[in-house]
């Protein structure tokens, strides 16, 4: 009895299957390599470069400083800082700022994520939020034409959603979704490789990183409402196609929308939260003010995610 | 031991291992030299003068701790009571330990020979103690009749392989069981559950068949009564609200053997899994210290090691080798230092992986909010936490490693404290009013 041995105890189970935060989130940044490396950096240079690594080293400080200043424990080792920053130098011009970078980071971790408590206490998506206040703050660093007039590639180079919200479906007759796909196209620094970002999506979704209903859902909503926009007046409203593959459609159906924390869970509320975000995205295009309504329509489903969470399946056994 | 696939987008689905083809039998484990009895009974209830220290007992004799009819342990040992003492189990349990120390010859008590009839009453005098922990409780009710008796064949933990081991060699004697059920409780309608691959060979038993699904959770005692009754189980019912008793199958066998033989058995099976994972049968008698079976069967523990009695869902870690085999060890788990999985104080990150694999449906992702700020009582009325089957997968799935079935369990056993609280208030209520 002297000689006892300490032993371990806790609570059952005794087993977990291995996930972890870290890796979840490094799987989500593999994802969206492609489209950063390819679609991004080989088409902007040093410029984009920069924006990249100046926004995931700014996100990351901000939550070390913010970690620091709350006294929790460090927490940019789940990846989530990281990750925030990727995903919003993917929505920048090339040649943004670099105060606006910084700034971006600072509202999207700061305001964004850490106020609410930190990871799983955001209500909105953090990218979405920085960008949403950045482009109302500061709207010609998302004029896509005006901040990438240096660029003069062999394709057009006019941001395509700008093109159809001043000339109508006449001025986008010039672009082909096949441009759209291998990049050839103005935008965010990560969001004009529209097969990157496919690929990106459909890894995470089979991996189960992210929730394949949320994605497809969206990007059903997307196409349905433009669809119908279209078959009512095709000379205003442009194709579902051209809808999903220009601007920030695919990376808000598979990197923002998908985000865990400002989204539902269950399936039902799933494909109402993306649907809805698909018509919002489409409706903001169509007939609002912005030239891209991603991120804003992101924000809208983000805010119904609660009352969404409302609709749930009867409990074993509930006795009622 | 069992990762995450590499396809997520399913809900995963965790297969019960069934019993190797080439399973020997049990390594027959030694007499030891102290036996320890833990009685459901609080020490403070102990009466003196049915058992004190240093009073001899037989093998197989009965120690009665206190009047109520459950407050006795089954002596594993012939030998002289070395202490009675206060044993706090998992989750405000009460127990007293009874340590038998073996002295002299092994001589066999007849209390139980010498009227070996299938009647109630010697079930519940004699049998609560028999290996697998059959309750006989349940029929002393007559508000309550009992209508069903369903026997699990199915282990209801994962890796375990006490209950089909039981199935598949000792038919006889669960047939002999099922038979002394139907004399000792006067119900007819007996329902074996199975394994699905096990279906066969059951044409004399002297009960239906029922095949449960081969996924974990199927072999926990709730949903076998669920799928033998073809019904959703309201929360607020048990088991014997709806006419059921639920024995295992290890529990039948010792009854059929215990009227066969005349004499109690005492020989607990129990699966043993190793640190790599093999999977073992040993057998050993009711008390036996843990550290005593180690050391027979050349098992080395390291310091910070982990012990785990029952399956690796829903056991209970150990605090020391000394812990006796109990009725309803059904297996010991040991876990390396380096494999122990730890849980962490991360904040639940709504992916969702708990929604999907509970398979009573709860919304776990809102539930643990409400668990976190103890908010026990919001959790139970608006979000399902009765509901809960208690099967660890949540905890099992969760990526931020939330320690959620351990929530569970604290919510509801501080509810059950409270409502205990609340009950005793009033009578003391009334009893003031009444004084008056």
């Amino acid at each position: 009895m002297n000689s006892q041995k300490k032993l371990i105890v806790s609570h059952a189970p005794f087993l977990h299957n291995g996930s972890k935060i870290s890796e979840r989130h490094l799987h989500i940044i593999y994802a969206a390599l492609p489209a950063i490396l390819l679609g991004g950096l080989f088409r902007f240079g040093i410029p984009a470069i920069g924006v990249v690594c100046l926004s995931v080293s700014t996100a990351m400080l901000w939550e070390l400083i913010m970690n620091r200043a709350m006294q929790r424990p460090v927490s940019i080792g789940d990846g989530n800082a990281a990750l925030i920053g990727l995903l919003f130098a993917m929505l920048l011009p090339a040649t943004a700022p670099w105060w606006l970078v910084i700034t971006g980071t600072f509202v999207a971790i700061v305001i964004g994520k850490q106020i609410f408590g930190g990871i799983g206490g955001n209500a909105f998506n953090p990218v979405a939020l920085s960008i949403a206040i950045l482009m109302v703050s500061w709207k010609d660093f998302f004029d896509f034409n005006a901040m990438l007039v240096n660029y003069d590639p062999d394709f057009i180079m006019a941001y395509p959603l700008a093109a159809l919200k001043n000339f109508g479906v006449s001025g986008i007759e010039k672009y082909s979704i096949g441009d759209f796909l291998v990049g050839r196209q103005s935008g965010g620094i990560g969001a004009t490789f529209g097969i990157g970002l496919i690929l990106g999506g459909a890894y995470l979704m089979i991996r189960g990183f992210i929730r394949w209903e949320i994605s497809l859902a969206y990007l059903a909503g997307v196409f349905v409402t433009a669809q119908l926009f279209n078959l009512i007046d095709p000379v205003h409203y442009a194709d579902p196609f051209f809808h999903i593959f220009t601007g920030y459609t695919l990376i808000g159906a598979f990197f923002l929308a998908t985000e865990d924390s400002s989204s539902p869970v269950n399936f039902i509320p799933m494909l109402i939260y993306g649907a809805a975000g698909g018509l919002m995205t489409v409706l903001i295009r169509n007939i609002g003010a912005y030239i891209d309504g991603t991120v804003l329509a992101i924000l809208v489903i983000n805010l119904i995610h609660p009352l969404l969470d409302k609709i749930r399946p009867k409990a074993m056994g509930k006795v009622v | 031991m069992i990762k995450r696939s590499f396809f997520g987008f399913t809900t995963p689905r965790i297969q019960y291992l069934p019993i190797p083809g080439n399973v020997t039998a049990p390594a027959v484990s030694k007499q030891p030299e102290n036996a320890t009895l833990l009685v459901p009974c609080p020490a403070g209830d102990v009466d003196n003068q049915l058992a004190k220290k240093g009073d001899r007992v037989k093998t197989g004799q009965k120690i009665s701790l206190a009047a109520a009819p459950g407050a006795y342990g089954i002596a594993s040992l012939s030998g002289t009571l070395s202490s009675i003492d206060r044993f706090p189990g998992e989750a405000g349990q009460e127990y007293t330990a009874v340590t038998i120390t073996a002295t002299g010859e092994e001589a066999l008590d007849d209390a139980f020979s010498s009227k070996c009839e299938p009647t109630l009453e010697t079930a519940t005098a004699f049998l609560g103690c028999l290996p697998g922990a059959p309750s006989f409780e349940a029929f002393t009710d007559p508000e309550k009749p009992i209508h069903t008796i369903i026997v699990s064949g199915m282990d209801a933990d994962l890796l375990v392989m006490s209950a089909q081991y039981t199935l598949s060699f000792r038919l006889e004697e669960i047939k002999a069981g099922i038979a002394n059920l139907k004399a000792i409780t006067g119900v007819e309608n007996i329902v074996l559950a199975t394994a699905p691959d096990a279906l066969h060979g059951f044409g004399e038993i002297g009960a239906s068949v029922v095949a449960m699904e081969a996924a974990y959770p199927a072999g926990l005692p709730r949903l076998i009564v669920q799928k033998v009754l073809g019904e959703e189980i309201p929360n607020d019912k048990g088991f014997q609200d709806l006419g059921v008793s639920f024995f295992t199958a290890e529990a039948v066998a010792s009854i059929g053997r215990a009227f066969a033989d005349k004499q109690l058995p005492l020989e607990k099976i129990i699966t043993f899994i190793d640190k790599e994972g093999n999977r073992s049968l040993v057998s050993a008698r009711i008390g036996t210290p843990i550290a005593d079976i180690f050391k027979q069967h050349d098992i080395r523990l390291k310091e910070k090691d982990r012990i785990i009695l029952g399956g690796p869902m829903t056991g209970h870690s150990i605090f020391s080798a000394q812990y006796p085999v109990q009725p309803n060890t059904d297996a010991i788990l040991l876990q390396d230092r380096e494999d122990v999985s730890l849980t962490s104080d991360y904040p639940c990150i709504n992916c969702g992986d708990c929604v999907r694999m509970c398979p009573a449906r709860i919304q776990i992702n809102l539930l643990v909010r409400f668990l976190e700020a103890g908010l026990y009582e919001e959790a139970a009325e608006a979000y399902d936490l009765d509901a809960c089957l208690e099967c660890g997968l949540c905890s099992y799935v969760c990526v931020s490693k939330i320690p959620i079935f351990q929530y569970i369990k604290l919510a509801k056993h501080e509810l059950e404290r409270m409502a205990m609280e609340e009950v005793a208030a009033e009578e003391t209520a009334i009893e003031e009013t009444t004084d008056e």
